[in-house]
């Protein structure tokens, strides 16, 4: 079986003072490779728990995961996985960042340096190989965060809102370049995010989740991401299709935290 | 009980009044050194005026609490330091300067008294006093031969600020007698204790019928308790060449450095393996949390004492004693450095294929450089003071054993020049650290 496959799994924790918290609750999902698929949902709804499980940073409580075929115990390299904010190596420069997972593997340098001037030329770095990271802005930082995971040749890439730390006009280039790359390297991708429209944008597969339990509320297939790919966000996001599940969407989202709200003020 | 309320009250009482006079003597000191600055700053500020500050921080309007939007002033700085110099010799009558306070009394200058004799009849004589700086050759006064009355004329040598009792009736006829007192000096009635001011001295008349003469001191301090700038300079130069006790001043500086140096090398050597091993394993950190938490706070100075009964005065023991103030302060640097990393950073090189070790020495050791360095520069900062409180205690050589030597000889102007040395290596090992940090880890603060 290829693709990644998510069977029934369930994540329950207890609290230090006994309680218990449903973080996930039978969650199934199968992912086919070469996938896009965007996760989205109010804060508290166990999305970046789903997402650390699947990158196998933890154990889930119940229930199986596979990545073709075979069973996910542990970070592995086939997992690769972009952060928010604040994981690359700041004692590093650009060049050995993009080149970490190679060098881990102990791939000779003169392959290692053509990975990463190509990975550097498709995220549009290529003048910046030397750089420190501390010298580039927040927009290059997630371009090199976006390489170093590519260099890795990694089957599924895991990305936790990485652009969710970017203003709003860097971030609309950076959903440009997702979808680049998406087309271009054929990767099966599984973005989190807070925001509707990046969630609309790209995911050819939406899927909304639900608080408490953590649960899938509802999975959309969606022909944006496919219609984004080379083309103006901006026109897509006119679509008038796009208008309609996005407000759907967002009363859906509303009403989930009002639910929550009503929840917390009668406890 | 042996130690009552009223006694604790009276010596804690006492102790009380003291400290306030000092306080007062140096709020006095700090309130001259202002009058001065704020003259300064007055003239400066006549001079600047017209004269606009450029750059955007001069656009600011509102600079009276932004942090930033202070920056000092180096003029200030050279003439704050200026004055203090400028204080320093004026207080100690300093050759560099063309004037000073008025120094203390030095020369001839006499009193008259006036005795009653068993007979009740009175005379007069004078006392004449010359009193001279210490070690200068000065002509001895001689007492005049001829004399009318039976009250005869004295002479008293003299040094600088220094007292001297003179029982003047000695020489006097009929002086030893019963009823032979004195009974005025310059025509003003005395009793026992009297104190009268005469010309250049202060006179008390003691109870046993002597004069104790005190020269009049003036409003400079005694090369004792402070010598003038020149003199500090002239030491140092002396230092120099020819050392104190036949260990010359550089020695004495590299064997203080020495010792940090080892000891502070030890202590990493030692507290960084254990921090990393506290801050990656459970069960280690609670192994070693107590001991570590229990002697941080214990000052490495409590220790010299017990550092003393186990190693004696030699080298290893202030060796131990500077291991053991560096050993604490790098654990526990090196644990919160390999705490304070980001977990995005660790998920993000195991997904990269990391293994366990090349996680540590890729991302777990880099990481905790920043924190490592700062607690370097204060460990060094702490045995830097370490060492010369060591070999205050016991020592061969070194600059602490150097000064504390030379106190014991009330030789102050090395003690000074010492204390000088001591605060400018203290300043030059920040400094260094401060440098090697900006090279080592340019990242740090910019994550």
């Amino acid at each position: 079986m290829s693709g990644l496959i998510i069977d029934d799994v369930s994540m329950t924790f207890e609290l230090p003072d006994g309680g218990k918290v449903e973080a996930l609750k039978n969650i199934n999902l199968n992912i086919r490779e070469g996938e896009l698929v965007s996760v989205l949902g109010p804060s508290g709804c166990g999305k970046t728990t789903l997402l650390n499980i699947c990158a196998g940073f933890l154990a889930q409580t119940g229930g199986n995961l596979s990545l073709n075929g075979d069973k996910v115990t542990g970070p592995s390299p086939e997992r690769g996985m972009v952060f928010q904010k604040g994981a690359l190596f700041e004692w590093m420069s650009v060049r050995q960042n993009v080149s970490f997972g190679p060098s881990m593997k102990g791939m000779p340098k003169a392959e290692m340096n053509g990975i990463v001037d190509h990975l550097l030329e498709v995220v549009g770095l290529q003048d910046f190989k030397e750089k420190a990271i501390y010298e580039l802005s927040g927009g290059m930082q997630q371009r090199v965060a976006l390489a170093r995971c590519l260099a890795n040749e990694p089957d599924v890439i895991l990305m936790d809102e990485p652009l969710g730390a970017l203003d709003a006009l860097t971030r609309e280039k950076m959903q440009g370049l997702v979808l680049k790359l998406w087309k271009e390297t054929g990767k099966t991708i599984i973005l989190i995010t807070h925001s509707v429209e990046e969630a609309l944008l790209l995911g050819e597969r939406l899927i909304v989740m639900a608080p408490r339990p953590g649960r899938i509320h509802k999975e959309y297939n969606l022909p944006f991401a496919e219609m984004g790919v080379g083309a103006d966000l901006r026109e897509v996001k006119k679509h008038k299709k796009f208008g309609v599940v996005r407000d759907e969407i967002l009363s859906m989202i509303w009403d989930m935290e009002e639910e929550i709200m009503g929840r917390t003020e009668s406890a | 009980m042996f130690f009552t309320t009223e006694d604790f009250l009276s010596e804690f009482g006492f102790a009380i009044t003291t400290s306030l006079w000092m306080i007062i003597g140096i709020a006095a000191i700090f309130a001259i050194y202002l009058v001065f600055s704020a003259a300064f700053s007055f003239i400066y500020n006549l001079y600047s005026r017209g004269k606009e500050a450029k750059g955007y921080g001069a656009l600011k309007t509102v600079t009276f609490g932004d942090e930033s939007a202070v920056v000092a002033n180096r003029l200030a700085s050279v003439l704050g330091v200026l004055t203090l110099f400028f204080l320093w010799g004026l207080a100690t009558e300093s050759k560099l300067l063309p004037f000073s306070l008025p120094g203390p009394f030095n020369g001839d200058a006499q009193f008259e008294y006036t005795a009653k004799n068993s007979a009740g009849e009175t005379d007069k004589a004078t006392v004449t006093f010359r009193v001279s700086k210490q070690g200068a050759e000065v002509e001895k006064l001689v007492a005049p031969e001829t004399s009318e009355g039976f009250a005869k004329d004295d002479v008293v040598m003299m040094l600088e600020r220094r007292s001297k009792i003179l029982k003047a009736q000695n020489n006097d006829e009929g002086g030893k007698d019963d009823g032979y007192t004195i009974t005025e000096i310059n025509g003003q009635p005395i009793q026992a204790d009297s104190v009268v001011q005469v010309e250049g001295a202060e006179v008390l008349f003691t109870k046993r019928g002597s004069f104790s003469i005190r020269p009049k001191g003036g409003m400079t301090m005694e090369p004792l308790f402070l010598p003038p700038p020149e003199k500090v300079w002239d030491t140092f130069l002396k230092l120099n060449s020819e050392g104190y006790q036949g260990v010359s001043l550089w020695e004495n500086v590299f064997w203080s450095l020495a010792r940090v140096v080892i000891g502070f090398a030890l202590g990493c050597l030692f507290g960084i393996p254990l921090g990393y091993a506290m801050g990656l394993n459970g069960w280690l950190r609670g192994w070693f949390d107590p001991i570590v938490e229990f002697m941080r706070p214990v000052p490495p100075l409590a220790l010299i004492p017990l550092i003393i009964i186990w190693f004696g005065i030699g080298e290893q023991g202030k060796i131990s004693l500077l291991f053991l103030a560096a050993l604490w302060i790098m654990t526990i640097a090196a644990r919160s450095g390999v705490s304070g990393v980001n977990i995005s950073k660790v998920h993000a090189a195991y997904s990269l294929g990391a293994s366990k070790t090349q996680l540590l020495t890729k991302v777990i050791i880099p990481n905790s450089l920043p924190d490592i360095f700062t607690g370097a520069r204060v460990a060094m900062g702490v045995c830097w003071g370490t060492v010369v409180a060591a070999e205050l205690v016991a020592a061969e050589k070194g600059v602490g054993k150097m000064i504390i030597a030379a106190s014991k000889f009330q030789l102050t102007d090395i003690v000074i020049v010492g204390i000088v040395i001591i605060g400018i290596i203290g300043f030059g090992i920040e400094v260094l650290m401060r440098i090697i940090e900006k090279r080592l880890i340019p990242w740090k603060g910019r994550g």
